[in-house]
C-alpha cells in the first residue's frame, strides 16, 4: 500500500506542477456553464432550460473529450518511464509492476477526478444559484450520477493507455495509437453500428442491437447518463429504448470494462522486459 | 559469506547468447570488477542479479534467494543499483527525485539532504535535473543507489561522465562502503584507476568468463613480463651480462635509463642484481596493469591456455 500511494502521490503532484488538472478544470467548467446556458440557442432561448436537456448536452460533449484528456494523460505511464531509464531502477525498488500500475492508476484517476468533480462541479453550483425554480435535490442526483459516471469513462481510457503504454517501446507510437483507440471508440464505432444497421435493413433482430452499445464504454456512459430521462434518446440509442438496461448493469458493465484493460496491462507488463 | 552467486547461468535475447555458461560470485565486502567491451553481457549479468531477467539456464542467488521471485521484494532494501542511462525526471529537482525514492525504500529526508551533501550536490539541489550536467545526474544516481546503506551495490559504468576529482571522490566512497562490508559489483569500461579499489576483476566477452581472479591471480596466468626501468651511469654490456639469461627484453632508453622486462619468477634476482650493479640510482617496478591483462585476455591469450584454470577458479569461488 505504501509503495502505491507513493507513486499515486508523485502523478497527483506532476499533475498539479504541469498545469493539467488545471487546465482540466477549467477546460471542463467553462464548456459545462456554456452548455448549461446556451445549449438551446439553436431553438432560440438562451438560459438554464431543464435537467435532462443540459445532462444530455454535457454526456454528448463529455463522450468525446474524457477518452481523448484520459488517453492523453496516461498514454506514457509506463513506455514515458522506460525511456527515461528510470523504470528499470523503479522496478530494483521493492515496489511490484503491480503496485507501480496501480499507483499510476490511483494518480492519474485522482487526477481526472478532481478536475471532473471541480469543472462540472462548478456548473452544477451555477445553475442553482442563479436558474429559477431548479430542483436541488433533483439537479445534484443527475450531476452525481454524470460525475462519477464521466470519472468511470475517464478510468475506462486511462486503463486503455497503461496497455497501450505496456505494448510499445517508444513514447510516440504510443501516442499515435492512444489517438487511433480514440477515434475508433468514439466515432468509428457508432458509425459502423449504424452502417450495420442500415445495411441489415432491420432483418437483424432488434434485440440484438442494444446489446452490441455495451460493447463500446462511451455508449455506455451516454445510456448511463440518458436513462433517467424518458424519452430523449437520440440517434443510435434509440435502439436502447427496446431494452431496459438498469442503471447497475450500467454501472457494471463500465466497470468491466475498467478492469478487462488494466488486467490485460498488468499481464502485459509482468512479461515485458526492461 | 556469498552475497551474490551465479551458477552455469546463460541468457540469451530471440537466440543470441547475451551471457554464457557463466560461473561466478561476489563475497561480503568484496568489490569486484566486471570488464568487457560494449555488449560483452555486463548489463546482461546486473539485470541478471537483480531480477529483472530470468535466466534461461543455471541458477543465480543473491543474499541467498532467487532474485526474479516475488518473494525477492523485501531483499531489495539492502540493495543499490546505480544503472548506466538515467535521466530521471526531468521536471523534478534534484531534491524532489531523490525524495521520491526515498520514499519508496522508506528512507527519512534527513538522509536525502546528508546524501545530497555527500555528492557534492548541496546546492544544486533544488535546481530541476533537466538543467543537469552527465556528471551531476550521474552523481543523483549514485546518491539513489547509497539511499539504504546497500549490502550489495550494483555500478553499471559509474565513472562515465565524473571529472577527475569526482571520481577519486567516488572510488573512496566505494573503499568506505567496502570496509562497511557492502559488495560491490562494478562494471566498467574505463580501466585506468580502477586497479587499487577491486579485490578481484572478472572479464567477459560474447558472455563469455575468459579471465576471474585477484590481479596477482590474473598477472600469473597471463604470466606477462614485469617491466624495470633502470636509472643512473651505469654500463649497458655490464648490466646485460650480470642479467644473463634473466632478461626478455633490454632496451635502452637514453644515456642514463634502462628498461627491462622480465617474468616474474625472475623479478627478485633480477632486482638483486641491479640494486648490486655499479652506477644504478634508481629502479621502478611496472607489474603489467590491468589494461595489459585486459588486452591479453581480450585477443585470446587465455583462452587456449587459461580455459581449465578459469573453470578451476570458479570452483574454488563455488565452494567459498
Amino acid at each position: 500500500m505504501h509503495a502505491i500511494y507513493c507513486i499515486a502521490q508523485k502523478e497527483l503532484k506532476d499533475g498539479l506542477r504541469n498545469r493539467w488538472i488545471i487546465a482540466i478544470t477549467l477546460i471542463f467548467a467553462l464548456l459545462s456553464i456554456g452548455i448549461s446556458w446556451f445549449g438551446a440557442v439553436a431553438s432560440g432561448v438562451v438560459g438554464f432550460t431543464s435537467i435532462p436537456n443540459t445532462i444530455v448536452s454535457l454526456a454528448s460533449l463529455a463522450v468525446f473529450i474524457i477518452p481523448l484528456i484520459s488517453l492523453l494523460l496516461s498514454y506514457d505511464a509506463i513506455v514515458g518511464e522506460d525511456e527515461d531509464g528510470t523504470l528499470l531502477l523503479l522496478l530494483t525498488y521493492p515496489i511490484s509492476r503491480m503496485q507501480l500500475l496501480l499507483g499510476k492508476l490511483l494518480g492519474h484517476t485522482l487526477i481526472l477526478g478532481i478536475a471532473t468533480l471541480a469543472g462540472f462541479g462548478m456548473a452544477a453550483l451555477t445553475i442553482v444559484l442563479f436558474a429559477e425554480g431548479v430542483d436541488p435535490v433533483k439537479l445534484s442526483i443527475a450531476f452525481m450520477r454524470f460525475i462519477l459516471s464521466a470519472i468511470m469513462l475517464g478510468g475506462v481510457f486511462i486503463c486503455i493507455a497503461y496497455l497501450i503504454s505496456v505494448l510499445v517501446s517508444e513514447k510516440s507510437k504510443a501516442a499515435g495509437l492512444a489517438l487511433i483507440s480514440w477515434f475508433l471508440f468514439v466515432l468509428v464505432f457508432d458509425f459502423s453500428l449504424l452502417g450495420l444497421l442500415v445495411a441489415t435493413k432491420g432483418q437483424l433482430s432488434p434485440e440484438f442491437f442494444p446489446y452490441l452499445l455495451l460493447l463500446n464504454p462511451s455508449d455506455i456512459f451516454r445510456l448511463i447518463n440518458l436513462i433517467g430521462f424518458e424519452g430523449s434518446g437520440a440517434g443510435l440509442l434509440v435502439m436502447a429504448d427496446e431494452i431496459e438496461f438498469s442503471m447497475t448493469t450500467l454501472f457494471l458493465m463500465l466497470f468491466a470494462w475498467l478492469l478487462f484493460p488494466l488486467l490485460s496491462a498488468l499481464w502485459v507488463f509482468k512479461r515485458r522486459t526492461v | 559469506m556469498t552475497v551474490v552467486k551465479l551458477d552455469d547461468v546463460s541468457h540469451d535475447f530471440a537466440g543470441v547468447a547475451a551471457v554464457n555458461n557463466l560461473t561466478l560470485s561476489i563475497d561480503e565486502g568484496e568489490v569486484l570488477g566486471l570488464f568487457g567491451h560494449n555488449g560483452a553481457g555486463k548489463t546482461t549479468t546486473m539485470k541478471l542479479i537483480l531480477g529483472l531477467l530470468r535466466p534461461c539456464h543455471g541458477s543465480v542467488s543473491v543474499f541467498g534467494r532467487s532474485p526474479s521471485d516475488s518473494n525477492f521484494s523485501h531483499c531489495r532494501y539492502q540493495l543499490g543499483f546505480l544503472p548506466e542511462n538515467v535521466s530521471f525526471y526531468q521536471q523534478l529537482s534534484g531534491r524532489e527525485v531523490l525524495s521520491y525514492f526515498a520514499r519508496l525504500k522508506k528512507v527519512n529526508k534527513s538522509r536525502v539532504i546528508q546524501l545530497l551533501d555527500e555528492v557534492g550536490l548541496a546546492e544544486a539541489a533544488g535546481r530541476k535535473v533537466k538543467t543537469y550536467s552527465k556528471g551531476m545526474k550521474q552523481r543523483l544516481a549514485l546518491a539513489q543507489a547509497l539511499l539504504t546503506a546497500p549490502r550489495l551495490l550494483l555500478l553499471d559504468e559509474p565513472t562515465v561522465g565524473l571529472d577527475p576529482i569526482a571520481t577519486q571522490n567516488f572510488y573512496a566512497m566505494v573503499d568506505t562502503l567496502r570496509q562497511s562490508g557492502c559488495s560491490v559489483l562494478l562494471c566498467s569500461h574505463v580501466l585506468p584507476g580502477v586497479e587499487k579499489h577491486i579485490d578481484r576483476a572478472a572479464i567477459l566477452d560474447k558472455g563469455r568468463l575468459q579471465a576471474l581472479g585477484t590481479l596477482s591471480e590474473l598477472r600469473e596466468q597471463a604470466e606477462l613480463p614485469i617491466k624495470i626501468n633502470v636509472h643512473g651511469d651505469m654500463s649497458r654490456d655490464v648490466i646485460s651480462r650480470r642479467l644473463e639469461g634473466r632478461a626478455l627484453d633490454f632496451k635502452k632508453i637514453n644515456g642514463r635509463m634502462l628498461s627491462i622486462n622480465t617474468h616474474q619468477d625472475n623479478k627478485i634476482s633480477v632486482l638483486r642484481e641491479l640494486l648490486n650493479a655499479d652506477g644504478v640510482s634508481d629502479v621502478e617496478i611496472h607489474p603489467p596493469s590491468l589494461e595489459e591483462m585486459y588486452r591479453y585476455f581480450m585477443t585470446g591469450g587465455g583462452k587456449t591456455k587459461s580455459a581449465a584454470s578459469i573453470n578451476k577458479n570458479a570452483h574454488k569461488q563455488g565452494e567459498k
